[in-house]
């Protein structure tokens, strides 16, 4: 009991502390890679301190569900990400939920993320909301069909088991279902943490925005929370990713040594992963928003080919 | 043991008092609402108690009404699944019920209450007699005053054409679909030899294939009609919305699920092992309607049309769990097949409380902005805060979200799915992820169309005078929303104490007792019943979720606290002040949905602007976007036009010649002298 408490605590740090990290990383690559040189690592750290010291202001047309959005939107991804294997194969609150609970609290914050836009009454709110909603359930059934064809494989949806079952087999992520399962949950990872070329998260410009246009009217400590709740939940998505299709070095348990270990092969897998996105958002331009569908009906045909190819070979 | 009979039968005679009392105060509506629907209450309430006793007893109990004609014997008859059924009805009945105190205040002096109280009672009477019929006979008879206790509640507010035809559409459709009932009921009766339900399921076993399939797909059809699975949906979102907001709450709430009582009853008590396509035709039907369900439902900005279409789509969510039941059964797979059975029944409670509370919602919405129209609504969380929370409680519950009912009976949908592709290993396999996926692409529209519903309802600024002047509903209609929302928390986070419920019932269908099995964790959670298989707990959850507030709380507590707060005006885009037209509509948000599946919907879309001097300035324009309901245009309409047709060549027999008469007359007296003696 006083062990998963520690865990818990311990992985809730990491989350908050790794999380505007990656964030910064991703920033600062993408900046090299288009010759400039873009601000320093640590600058999403500054961005929250300094928003959270800033001073608010709340539109006079919001209710009570304007202020309490970012709230349930950090809570959520929060305890979403306590729910994905980090350092180990285990997780602190396995029991309380494996993959669909993070894929459905990630949704309930998304879905209180779009009402806030709404309840600002104004029309880029709800041309965000529109948006995000939109493509979300556009990408939920990619998500899940990859989702399932490596729960199959495990023959659980405990994060923990799919975790066990891939750490059974090192080289199973070569298998052609799981390379296909992992390109569609990689189309999946774009879309949901409004990267190009579906979103543009370094855009203001009206027409094309989505994840921004929703937060427009948010400052301060509430814009705090949901910059930092985004990266968070980017962060949950790339380590669900790294750690089900590719646990290697991942210790079995939490321990003082092994955790070090594992944290060691989470940041360098990270890395690898964010500098995979970096190459993306930095080789394609943002799609128009009705060529969005297209993209993830590839996602949902490559998932189709993952379930299919699963039982195949 | 105490007999379940006594208090069941004292339930319906006080519906029975309470159809009574509305006839006698046809002319004192307020002693009439009051009276009826005290009395409904009442009955509810007994009938809650009966249900949890029979529920607690676990065996079932028959027991027939004292004044039987020969043939036809009026048992009734309580198992665990009629018992549930019950619950179910009881809770929303009383509900209801309160709501109605209040709701129908405002309609004293203009319409007559004794009557409605009258044929609301005589609806709660026949559902609870539906639920607990033995005999096919009786239950019929009960369907049938069902049907007509509802077309009456419909057409309630019949000066409006609309409603007319929507109530008419409702008859007709609802009688086609107790034509093919009693076709399946007979033909199982003749090989039964009686009209027994006892009888019946080794009457089916007896039968030869193909009848026993024939038998099957009339009572999928049947009993299809009243549960609303598309294609036979059309009078669904027709006839819901246009009647009275507490009746569309019932209708939706419970009166559907008699379509899911009927298959429970069909599926898993009469027939012994259905055939492996039987089970894929109702899973197909259920991914269907399910789909099919919410991307009409998103079109809509008629709140109560909107909430229509989700029934349709929850009933598809249902009979995903249905059809895995079946297959599960059809591959001898008892534990699985409980598993599925649980996920449906699950989802059945839960869906009849939430779209209850939201039907009661739109109804107070209804009450104080006069329009049904979202585009016309807005701003109301201000002015009727306990509406919105409680609507908000139901959008969440309805769209899945963790930690609420919603969520848990669709999380066990998926486990059974999930569990599904193990089971076996022919191509049908292929079916559980592939119907997995679709529920979950369902349930990401669900939450897109309920952030519109509510967004644009109650959120921003509102969009019209009514809207502006909208005063928050009395109490009694609170309390009716209040208790249906506690009961989506209480079925949400108390979902490893609800799912023992579930024991007797599997018992009963298959013979292993799978609910209390899934709870783990030392009562925490719900496991998916595999050995190493995932595990969820929503009380987990909520916990989680108010311990980690402390995260934020800390943050507030250094920096929050002293950090200025100032309220402005929402950004404008320059233009002179924000108003209601610079929102989004509702049209507007789910626009991308509209385009990207044109296909489906194949929007039309008229634009005219008028202008004097140039045409980058008009002066007015007229907008006008319709979506094809395909369904009425490609298969009702050309049916009906073919029934007129036959109708018309069917005329001239009618030459009105009373020798031709008089020769049909002969030629049908030989006709039927040969059948006789053939037979």
């Amino acid at each position: 009991m006083m062990g998963a408490l520690l865990e818990t605590i311990a992985q809730a740090l990491l989350l908050l502390g790794v999380a505007p990290l990656v964030t910064g990383f991703i920033r600062t690559m993408k900046a090299r890679l288009q010759m400039r040189r873009g601000p320093g690592v640590l600058q999403p750290y500054y961005e929250i301190y300094k928003l959270l010291r800033k001073e608010m202001v709340i539109p006079d047309t919001a209710s009570w569900l304007f202020p309490a959005t970012p709230y349930v939107l950090f809570l959520s991804t929060l305890l979403a990400g306590l729910m994905v294997p980090m350092v180990s194969a285990g997780t602190p609150l396995g029991l309380f939920g494996g993959v669909l609970a993070v894929v459905y609290l990630l949704g309930l914050g998304r879905f209180f993320l779009a009402l806030g836009g709404l309840d600002t009454g104004s029309s880029f709110g709800g041309l965000g909301s529109s948006r995000e909603m939109t493509i979300s359930a556009l990408a939920e059934p990619t998500l899940m069909l990859a989702v399932f064809t490596v729960a199959i494989g495990a023959g659980s949806t405990s994060l923990a088991q799919m975790v066990q079952a891939a750490i059974g087999q090192q080289w199973r992520f070569l298998a052609p279902s799981q390379m296909l399962a992992f390109a569609a949950l990689f189309i999946v990872l774009i879309a949901e943490t409004g990267r190009i070329p579906v979103d543009n998260p370094a855009t203001h410009l009206e027409l094309t925005m989505i994840h921004e246009a929703m937060i427009l009217e948010y400052s301060g400590p509430y814009l705090a929370l949901i910059e930092w709740a985004a990266s968070i939940k980017q962060l949950v998505l790339m380590t669900l990713l790294i750690n089900v299709f590719w646990p290697f070095g991942l210790p079995a348990s939490w321990s003082g040594a092994g955790a070090l270990t594992g944290l060691a092969y989470l940041s360098l897998k990270l890395a690898l992963l964010s500098s995979v996105i970096v190459v993306v958002e930095t080789t394609n331009a943002k799609m128009r928003l009705f060529r969005v569908p297209e993209l993830m009906a590839v996602g949902f045909t490559l998932a189709a080919l993952a379930l299919v190819s699963s039982f195949l070979f | 043991m105490a007999h379940i009979s006594g208090p069941l039968t004292a339930g319906v005679i006080v519906y029975l008092a309470g159809a009574a009392a509305g006839l006698a105060g046809m002319r004192a509506p307020r002693r009439a609402r009051f009276a009826s629907f005290a009395l409904a209450l009442a009955g509810a309430l007994i009938e809650i108690g009966a249900s949890v006793a029979a529920l607690a007893k676990g065996a079932a109990e028959t027991w027939a009404l004292p004044f039987g004609v020969p043939l036809f014997s009026w048992t009734l008859r309580v198992n665990p699944l009629s018992a549930y059924f019950n619950l179910a009805l009881g809770v929303l009945a009383a509900a209801v019920s309160i709501y109605s105190f209040g709701y129908l205040r405002g309609m004293e002096g203009r319409r007559n209450i004794g009557v409605l109280g009258f044929f609301y009672n005589l609806l709660l009477l026949s559902l609870t007699l539906v639920f607990t019929a033995a005999n096919a006979f009786f239950f019929l008879l009960a369907w049938e005053v069902m049907a007509l206790a509802g077309y009456c509640l419909v057409s309630f507010e019949h000066e409006k054409e609309e409603t007319r035809r929507a109530g008419m559409l409702f008859l007709i459709m609802s009688h086609a679909g107790t034509g093919l009932l009693l076709i399946a009921f007979l033909l199982l009766g003749s090989a039964a030899g009686t009209l027994d339900f006892a009888a019946f399921r080794a009457a089916a076993s007896a039968l030869p294939p193909w009848e026993r399939g024939t038998v099957f797909l009339l009572f999928f059809l049947g009993f299809g009609v009243k549960a609303g699975i598309i294609p036979i949906h059309v009078w669904l979102p027709a006839a819901h919305p246009v009647a009275p907001s507490n009746i569309s709450a019932l209708m939706s709430g419970i009166v559907i699920k008699t379509g899911i009582y009927g298959m429970a009853l069909v599926f898993f008590e009469f027939f012994d092992a259905p055939p492996v396509w039987a089970g894929l035709i109702v899973i197909a039907a259920g991914v269907i309607s399910a789909l099919l369900g919410v991307l009409y439902a998103l079109m809509e900005h008629d709140l109560k049309r909107l909430l229509a279409y989700h029934s349709i789509e929850n009933i598809g969510i249902i009979l995903i769990g249905f059809g895995a039941a079946l297959l599960f059964r059809a591959l001898e797979q008892p534990y699985l097949a409980a598993i599925a059975l649980i996920a449906a029944l699950y989802h059945t409670m839960n869906h009849a409380i939430f779209k209850s509370l939201l039907f009661l919602g739109a109804g107070s919405v209804l009450d104080r902005t006069h329009t049904r129209n979202m585009e016309e609504m807005g701003g109301l969380i201000r002015r009727m805060p306990v509406t919105a929370a409680c609507f908000l409680t139901g959008a969440i519950a309805i769209s899945g979200l963790p930690p609420l009912n919603g969520f848990v009976s669709e999380w066990l949908t998926y486990q059974a799915l999930l569990a599904g592709f193990g089971s076996t290993q022919a191509l049908t396999r292929v079916v559980f992820p592939i119907a997995g996926a679709m529920l979950s692409l369902t349930a990401a529209l669900a939450a897109a169309c309920f952030v519109k519903a509510f967004g644009i309802s109650f959120l921003a600024l509102p969009r019209s005078e009514h809207a502006a002047a909208a005063t928050e509903s009395c109490r009694s209609m609170q309390a009716g929303m209040a208790i249906l929302a506690a009961a989506c928390f209480v079925l949400g986070l108390g979902a490893t104490w609800f799912i023992r419920i579930f024991d007797p019932l599997t018992t009963q269908a298959f013979g292993v007792e799978a609910g209390s099995a899934l709870v783990a964790g030392g009562g925490w959670a719900l496991s998916s019943g595999a050995p190493s298989g995932g595990t969820i707990s929503t009380s987990g959850i909520a916990m989680m979720l108010v311990l980690l507030s402390a995260v934020p709380g800390l943050f507030w507590l250094a920096w929050g606290r002293s950090a200025r707060r100032a309220t402005g005006p929402t950004w404008d885009c320059g233009l002179p002040g924000l108003t209601a037209e610079n929102e989004y509509t509702a049209t507007g948000f789910s626009k991308p949905i509209r385009m990207i599946f044109a296909a489906l919907y194949r929007p039309r879309r008229e634009i005219q602007a008028e202008y004097e001097v140039s045409p980058y300035y008009p002066k007015a324009i007229h907008f006008e976007s319709e979506v094809e309901s395909a369904f009425e245009k490609h298969f009702y309409d050309p049916l009906r036009d073919w029934i007129y047709q036959m109708a018309r060549r069917a005329r001239t027999l009618q030459a009105g010649s009373i020798h031709a008469y008089l020769a049909y007359i002969f030629v049908a007296l030989i006709a039927l002298l040969l059948f006789g003696v053939r037979g």
